[in-house]
């Protein structure tokens, strides 16, 4: 990495009954982790439809990590399927629009589970910082016209 | 009472749309009847300087097909957005990006490179066009080739838009009658229906109350049984998801929708939603073979927006998603 300053910014998509939780957990047991994650809390990771992650790539996110309850655990009996479901065909759009692997990340992590909380997080801040920022990994395609026409012409 | 004015442009397309004109059949006439074409390239010989001489305003309206690339196109757009009171997008490439919306996969680099340096050619390799060139009989230009694609409302003010590969004839001619009459809807609109295309698709009844995805077919490997939902045998069909109003055409023809109508009101990245509606039809738990079922679908990309690239979220600019501009 070249910017040693560079943090990176992850957008977590927790259900509430279990990641959210467990996040709960790992503050109030004082469990230390970086400061990079901006969670946001739904009723479930099946309700995190493909467009949030794409618009919070869309906004500058360097990385999401979508987190639910373990497998047959849901609180909606089948919820997190659903979200896994999802998650296997957009980690194939995702690909193949550039976007690296480390990115895009789903954990199931139970109530209890403050310690897989942090410890993801403390991973993929981690591999995020190595993979350094988006823009500068895979320039986001802005739909903006290219440079002048001296620079954009050359036999 | 003058009749009003329309003109019609094209920009990157197949020109497709322009049939979908023509194939109002007589309808053209009553067309004709109600409103004067000052400005159609395709069929008219009216040229750019006729259009530069109207006053602002002075056409009711511009229906303006194809995807934006180049500045000759950017040029035209501004231009014609001046002279109309009403910018209508018509198509899925003026409205989403369409079919040439997936080129901005590649930039002009990239593109230029293989066009230029490495395609199969018999002419000589690596000569880029120039924008200006000179020639013994003067000079010679050529329009700028932007770096991305873009619908027709990443660079300019539209009004309404017209969906479709082609629009239908149908929603042509609700559209123009709407115009003439008075009776469009607010700003923004887009003039099909409001409902997702399973809706009027005659299959309808066949389709599961929750169909199940065990395993995907594409269209050549087997012959779909024309009666029976699309989803139901096995076949990516993007009706619950795509805006409806064509009639099912495509599903009447026993193929499946791919989404040239664009998403329904409240999507804002068709693709995104396309990809969430099907893969969470997959019909199993278990991570291998949701795998096995997700690499069924070879070009990911290219079955969920295929009419809509430039209009997803991570290919519309970040500057227009923050309202300054393009």
């Amino acid at each position: 990495m070249a910017n040693e300053d560079y943090e990176p910014t992850i957008v977590a998509f927790t259900c509430t009954w279990c990641t959210y939780l467990a996040a709960d957990l790992a503050g109030t047991s004082r469990m230390g982790y970086p400061a990079n994650l901006r969670i946001i809390r739904a009723m479930c990771s099946g309700r995190i439809d493909p467009q949030f992650v794409l618009s919070a790539f869309q906004w500058g996110a360097d990385g999401v990590l979508i987190g639910g309850c373990h497998p047959g655990d849901c609180h909606y009996q089948e919820g997190n399927y659903k979200a896994l479901r999802r998650f296997k065909l957009l980690k194939k759009l995702a690909a193949e629009l550039g976007i690296e692997d480390e990115r895009l990340r789903l954990e199931w992590i139970s109530a209890s589970e403050a310690d897989k909380f942090r410890d993801v997080v403390n991973d993929m801040v981690e591999k995020l910082r190595r993979l350094g920022p988006r823009s500068q990994a895979q320039p986001l395609p802005e739909a903006v016209p290219a440079p002048a026409p001296e620079e954009a012409v050359h036999a | 009472m003058p009749k009003p004015k329309v003109g019609l442009y094209w920009c990157a397309s197949c020109g497709g749309c322009e049939e979908a004109v023509v194939d109002l059949a007589e309808k053209i006439l009553d067309v004709v009847a109600a409103v004067d074409i000052v400005f159609w390239p395709v069929a008219l010989d009216f040229k750019k300087e006729d259009v530069e001489a109207m006053a602002d305003g002075e056409m009711v309206a511009a229906f303006i097909n194809g995807a934006v690339r180049l500045s000759e196109q950017e040029e035209m757009v501004n231009l014609l957005r001046r002279k109309a009171q009403y910018v209508i997008a018509f198509g899925s490439c003026a409205h989403l990006g369409g079919i040439p919306g997936l080129a901005s996969l590649f930039d002009r680099e990239s593109i230029f490179q293989y066009v230029y340096g490495q395609a199969p050619t018999v002419a000589p390799t690596d000569v880029r066009p120039q924008t200006q060139v000179t020639v013994p009989e003067g000079e010679l230009k050529l329009p700028e080739f932007w770096d991305k694609v873009r619908a027709l409302d990443q660079v300019i003010d539209v009004d309404y838009y017209l969906p479709g590969c082609p629009p239908t004839p149908k929603v042509i001619a609700n559209a123009l009658t709407a115009l003439l009459e008075g009776k469009l809807p607010a700003k923004g609109a887009v003039l099909a229906s409001s409902r997702a295309l399973c809706y009027e698709c005659e299959r309808n009844a066949t389709k599961p109350e929750k169909p199940s995805l065990t395993d995907i077919k594409r269209v050549w490997e087997v012959i779909a049984d024309p009666d029976t939902c699309l989803l139901a045998q096995g076949i990516i069909c993007l009706g619950p998801v795509t805006r409806g109003g064509c009639d099912a055409q495509c599903v009447k023809g026993n193929m499946p929708c791919t989404g040239c109508f664009g998403p329904l009101d409240r999507v804002h990245d068709f693709g995104a939603k396309g990809l969430s509606a099907i893969a969470s039809l997959f019909a199993s738990n278990d991570e291998a073979e949701l795998e096995k079922l997700a690499d069924k679908i070879p070009d990911v990309t290219g079955t969920f927006y295929r009419y809509s690239l430039p209009a997803s979220f991570l290919f519309k600019s970040r500057a227009a998603l923050k309202g300054d501009g393009q």
